[in-house]
């Protein structure tokens, strides 16, 4: 085993890669302005003004005003930070439940993979966003609730994806070595096994914050997501389509926000799994 | 009634009687060249209705959805109803007398009147619905006033008598209920059997076909007593989504709807929009109001009630919610109705003196973080309300802001309609609320606001508890004499204005646009659908001319 | 064959019984009863009357014994009654509209994989060419346009300021009394732009896909082995590469079913298409509980029969597979 280490290859192939590059700069850029929102405009989210309501951007308004006459501009920055928090929350709930299962899964086999497995299975029969309305709509829409369930009901790929690492990698020289020497079961997965099975679950990660973001204002559109007075940019699409008409601003600008977000998340994603891929180092 | 859609409102609305004495607006928009041109009315035509929702069933009576009802009032008859001036008159009852004690109405029955199936309408059909209503095993939710009925008769074919254990003045209007063909429905269980789907009436419209989720159509029934209907066909189609609704609406797929105040102040005013459409804007039949837990500390003190209904700027929600298509609240009445007493405490928008009384109620500012506070503890309360209705949403907001100002921190929480229900107005788990009543014709108001009606499932959720308001309920239901009706509700208004139990914000208006084919519409208090007979289309400006009516 | 079939029908027994489970008790987290709406905040429903109502839905039963007696019916095919006032049978009220959703999502399907696989291939053939890249692009558009905002974009587009396309419903007011030719392009019509956004959301998965296993499969020993023949690269893709890439394409057909059942709750309530989505959001919001659990129960067995289906023409396609 000669050459580069694994790090530097992916580093190489990772910045040669135009669209990665691009989708990894917006996403820092969106993270700069969801923390930095308030300086970014002067207006607040909330700030009520009746007497400018549905106007079209202007300079006073750059995005347009919204039905009570709020800066839309504005809500779209602060509508980054849900989209955002929900995004990672979500994602973190399934990955984190997703690599726990997975693992022990693919490490003990057996009647507990089988079991993992059955549930697995039985969560991927359900069209996953029948599940997520029914039970948001149950429970009651508020932000934490939205990044439990999407993250609850967002683990199978994970679990399955680690698994299969776990499963391909049990037999391999160095857990072998691992075990000769003595290594308990518990330290062996964890440091050893997990570390490689990284790899594709960040991939899996930043697509599902993708994923994430869309199923939140798909919610939010339907009015059973993030609440009013809070910005998400789901909810001012609902605006958007009640006055579709008279103002397409409030249709243009969020949709293109998301549009934006999860382009990049995906190309990102989609960039460091083209970059693990040593095989592209043609 | 409860309206938690907003959409179902404007639904509802449409049919709903309105007012036309204090409104300047209500003259049809015409196009210039049709301006003045008088039409003789003629048969024919087809009226295609959007819907927001599907209807249940056509069974009205176990059903409680707008759409069931706005449809069932063309299929049946009720033996009375509210006329254009919202009077009482006879539908299938050419007259009735009240007894003496007012204990006893008996309904003279109209002759000659036949169901759609041919079979003739008699006293029997309505001892019918009668029993149908109080049979426990009915699903319905309308029997409270039909259960305080001691006795009813039949003696002949025409003849209908109820007897009451006390004089009960809304009983009269209760016989407005949809009534039903006994020898169709004899001996069935009314849950189950497929009449709701396909229903026979005695109204001036016969079923024909629905197709579930896509539209409800009626044919005009020829025979109908009171004349033919001129418009031969009426269908409802059902478009979940207000928005697409109206492009349908100018796309000419839909003939008419109700119009939100944003698409009838902003979209509604170009030449075509005018050259092929009539609006109409009168105020609708219900309030929007901030209500109050009684139970609550913070809410208990009268003076904080006042100072926050001093605080609430009802004008910037009429123009920002409304955009200023609504009229101010003082009650729980129109200002046009005979109960309406005009000369009771109002509370115009004033933050300084809300300050004050907050102030003098023991809540100051005294870190100077604007945030009033006393004893430590800092003012704030969630408002609440359900989800489905932006406009309430949009008044919450509006309150927040103008409680902001004079130093509360108010949050807001809107919770589906199922879960609102159950788990928080039922448990009467909240602080503050925002929520709407229909305006009923009928000035009883003993279920909202008389202090028994305070259990879990009843509407006196906010625990209002007035003894002399109770007298008087007592007192204005129990007696056919308008006169002291109307001094026992003056003086009710009187003591709700003064106790501010609600801060009552808005009514909004009604705004219906309707093609500009129909003719012979005429806004008055009862709004446009009174004489919904008598609407006609022009033979040359006739759309749909080939059908089976 | 028949053994395979025998078995994966067996396996989907526990899965069934499991997704009824699952579905029982996440509708049964609801705060909400359904008489609750049924009586709907009137002032005429009185107490006595709402007590009726409970009774006659069987609400005031312990919860394992109504799981167990809808279990019972469900296996028989008789998801109970809707809650709703109509009272109609739960089957009915699917049935009605199960072939809608069904008939869009398969003709959506359909030509997903007319586009969606050539798209992949010859992307995969001709890797970073400009075709690669802008097709890229556009996939990518493909995974991240919110289908709401583009239903509703197209809809303003073509039903209102062109007028070409209606915009809303399955048929026009005067369907029935249209020729047959009329009736069908009336139908088409209609069908236009919802099947366009369900289309757009659903091919760039099936397109990345297939241009994975495309660039997987060129790279494969066999396909230098054919073109060292001196074989015709036409021949060396068509006919070698293009079969082996293919197959795995098969099984996701099957995975988009839950997908495609899901995402219609969003474009049938925009487009107001009488079909399943749109009857289970209503569902939902009114916790009408037979609808709800009947339509998880159906959609989740749609979604079994389809990997079945999926499973089946993937043996069938590879000469490999001995079931």
């Amino acid at each position: 085993m000669g050459g580069e280490s694994f790090g530097k290859i992916f580093w190489r192939n990772f910045t040669k890669n135009r669209l990665a590059l691009l989708g990894a700069a917006v996403v820092i850029v969106l993270f700069i302005v969801s923390i930095f929102a308030s300086y970014l405009s002067s207006y607040s989210p909330d700030q009520i003004d009746v007497t400018q309501i549905l106007n079209p951007p202007s300079r006073a308004h750059i995005f347009g005003t919204d039905e009570l006459g709020r800066d839309v501009f504005t809500r779209i920055l602060y509508g980054s930070r849900i989209s955002l928090k929900v995004g990672f929350v979500a994602v973190g709930i399934a990955t984190l439940i997703g690599v726990i299962l997975g693992s022990i899964s693919g490490f003990y086999g057996k009647w507990v993979d089988s079991l993992v497995m059955r549930v697995v299975d039985i969560m991927l029969c359900f069209p996953s966003f029948f599940l997520i309305l029914a039970v948001i709509s149950i429970l009651e829409p508020s932000i934490y609730n939205i990044m439990i369930v999407i993250g609850v009901t967002g683990w199978m790929g994970v679990a399955r994806l680690v698994r299969a690492e776990f499963l391909s990698l049990k037999e391999r020289d160095f857990v072998v070595a691992a075990r000769a020497i003595g290594a308990g079961n518990l330290r062996v997965m964890f440091s050893h096994v997990l570390p490689n099975a990284m790899a594709p679950v960040l991939v899996s990660a930043t697509l599902g914050v993708a994923a994430a973001v869309l199923t939140e204002s798909a919610l939010s559109f339907l009015g059973i997501g993030v609440q009013p007075p809070t910005p998400s940019w789901g909810n001012i699409l609902t605006e958007g389509k009640d006055n579709i008409e008279i103002a397409w601003w409030l249709s243009l600008f969020p949709g293109f926000a998301i549009l934006i977000t999860v382009l990049s998340y995906n190309l990102l994603g989609e960039g460091i799994r083209d970059s693990l891929d040593p095989r592209l180092n043609i | 009634m409860m309206k938690h859609r907003l959409v179902a409102v404007f639904a509802v609305l449409i049919l709903l009687m309105g007012s036309g004495a204090c409104r300047k607006e209500n003259k049809s928009a015409l196009s210039p060249s049709q301006e003045g041109k008088v039409y003789e009315p003629e048969y024919g035509d087809t009226l295609i209705e959007g819907s927001i929702g599907d209807a249940s069933t056509l069974l009205p009576h176990i059903a409680s959805d707008s759409a069931s009802h706005e449809i069932a009032d063309l299929i049946y008859n009720g033996l009375v109803r509210y006329n254009k001036d919202l009077i009482i008159e006879g539908v299938l009852a050419d007259s009735w007398k009240v007894s003496e004690d007012g204990l006893t109405i008996t309904f003279n029955l109209r002759k000659n009147v036949k169901w759609h199936d041919g079979v003739p309408f008699t006293s029997k059909d309505v001892m019918f619905t009668y029993k149908l209503m109080i049979d426990p095993k009915t699903p319905t939710a309308y029997s409270g006033d039909f259960l305080r009925v001691k006795k009813a008769e039949a003696p002949d074919d025409y003849t209908f008598k109820v007897t009451y254990d006390k004089p009960f003045a809304p009983a009269l209007i209760t016989w407005s209920t949809w009534i039903l063909p006994a020898h169709l429905l004899e001996g069935k269980d009314i849950s189950n059997v497929e009449f709701g789907r396909n229903p026979v009436g005695t109204g001036p419209y016969k079923f024909k076909e629905w197709k579930t989720g896509e539209k409800i159509v009626i044919v005009s029934n020829n025979d109908y007593f009171e004349g033919r209907p001129y418009i031969s066909r009426v269908i409802y189609r059902i478009i979940p989504d207000n928005q697409t609704m109206f492009l349908e609406l100018q796309a000419g797929g839909v003939d008419e709807m109700g119009l939100t105040p944003l698409q009838y102040s902003r979209q509604t005013d170009t030449p075509p929009f005018r050259n092929n459409f009539q609006k109409f804007r009168y105020p609708s039949f219900g309030y929007t109001f901030l209500g109050f837990n009684l139970k609550d500390e913070k809410f208990k003190d009268k003076k904080i009630r006042h100072a926050i209904s001093y605080a609430v700027n009802k004008k910037e929600i009429i123009d920002g919610v409304n955009l200023s298509l609504a009229t101010e609240s003082v009650g729980p009445y129109r200002s046009d109705m005979w109960a309406n007493n005009p000369n009771v405490n109002k509370y115009p928008y004033n933050p300084e003196k809300s300050k004050l009384l907050f102030a003098e109620a023991g809540w100051k500012d005294s870190d100077g973080d604007g945030l009033l506070e006393k004893n430590g503890k800092k003012f704030e309360f969630t408002i609440i309300t359900n989800q489905g209705n932006s406009m309430r949403a949009r008044t919450a907001e509006i309150i927040q802001k103008n409680l902001k100002d004079v130093g509360i921190n108010v949050k807001i929480r809107i919770v589906e309609w199922a879960a609102f229900l159950k788990d928080f107005i039922h448990k009467k788990n909240f602080e503050a609320i925002i929520l709407g009543w229909s305006i009923p014709i009928e000035p009883d108001l003993y279920d909202v606001w008389h202090s028994s009606k305070t259990g879990p499932d009843e509407l006196n959720f906010i625990s209002f508890s007035n003894p002399e308001v109770d007298k008087l309920l007592e007192a204005g239901r129990s007696t056919f004499n308008l006169e002291e009706r109307k001094k026992a509700y003056g003086r009710i208004q009187e003591i709700l204005a003064d106790e501010q139990p609600y801060v009552f914000l808005f009514v909004p208006d009604s705004l219906p646009a309707i093609s500009a084919r129909f003719k012979n519409i005429k806004p008055e208090p009862a709004g446009i659908n009174y004489n919904f007979i008598k609407w006609f289309v022009p033979k040359e400006l006739q759309k749909f001319t080939e059908m089976t009516p | 064959m028949g053994t395979y079939l025998i078995k994966r029908f067996g396996a989907m027994i526990p899965l069934l019984f499991g997704i009824t489970l699952i579905s029982f008790i996440v509708i049964h987290l609801a705060p909400g009863e359904p008489t609750d709406l049924a009586t709907e905040f009137n002032p005429k429903a009185s107490v006595q009357a709402k007590q009726q109502l409970r009774e006659l839905y069987g609400l005031n039963k312990p919860l394992h014994v109504q799981y167990f007696d809808w279990l019972q019916r469900v296996v028989k095919f008789d998801f109970g009654r809707s809650f709703s006032p109509d009272r109609r049978l739960v089957i009915d009220k699917i049935n009605e509209r199960i072939w809608i959703t069904i008939g869009i999502n398969t003709i959506s399907l359909f030509i997903i994989v007319l586009i969606a696989i050539p798209l992949g291939v010859f992307s995969a053939t001709y890797q970073y060419s400009m075709f690669d890249k802008i097709s890229t692009v556009i996939v990518f558009l493909g995974f991240a346009v919110p289908t709401f905002w583009l239903a509703l974009l197209l809809m303003i587009l073509f039903g209102v300021n062109l007028g070409w396309l209606p915009i809303s419903g399955l048929k026009s007011i005067d369907y029935d009394n249209m020729t047959f030719i009329g009736k069908m392009l009336d139908l088409g019509r209609h069908i236009v732009l919802p099947l366009f956004v369900s289309v757009f959301g659903g091919f760039a998965g099936l397109s990345r896909y297939s241009r994975s296993n495309m660039l997987e499969v060129i790279r494969q020993d066999y396909i230098t082995t054919a073109r060292s023949k001196g074989l015709e690269e036409r021949t060396v893709i068509g006919k070698h590469a293009l079969r082996n890439a293919l197959l795995p394409v098969i099984t996701i057909l099957g995975f988009s079913l839950p997908g495609l059942i899901g995402g219609s709750v969003i474009f049938e309530t925009i487009f107001a298409i009488p079909g399943m989505g749109q009857l289970f959001y209503m569902a939902v919001m009114s916790r009408d509980y037979p609808v709800i659990m009947g339509e998880l129960v159906i959609g989740a067995f749609l979604t079994l029969v389809g990997n079945l289906i999926a499973d089946i023409s993937y043996a069938l396609a590879d000469p490999r597979i001995r079931l």
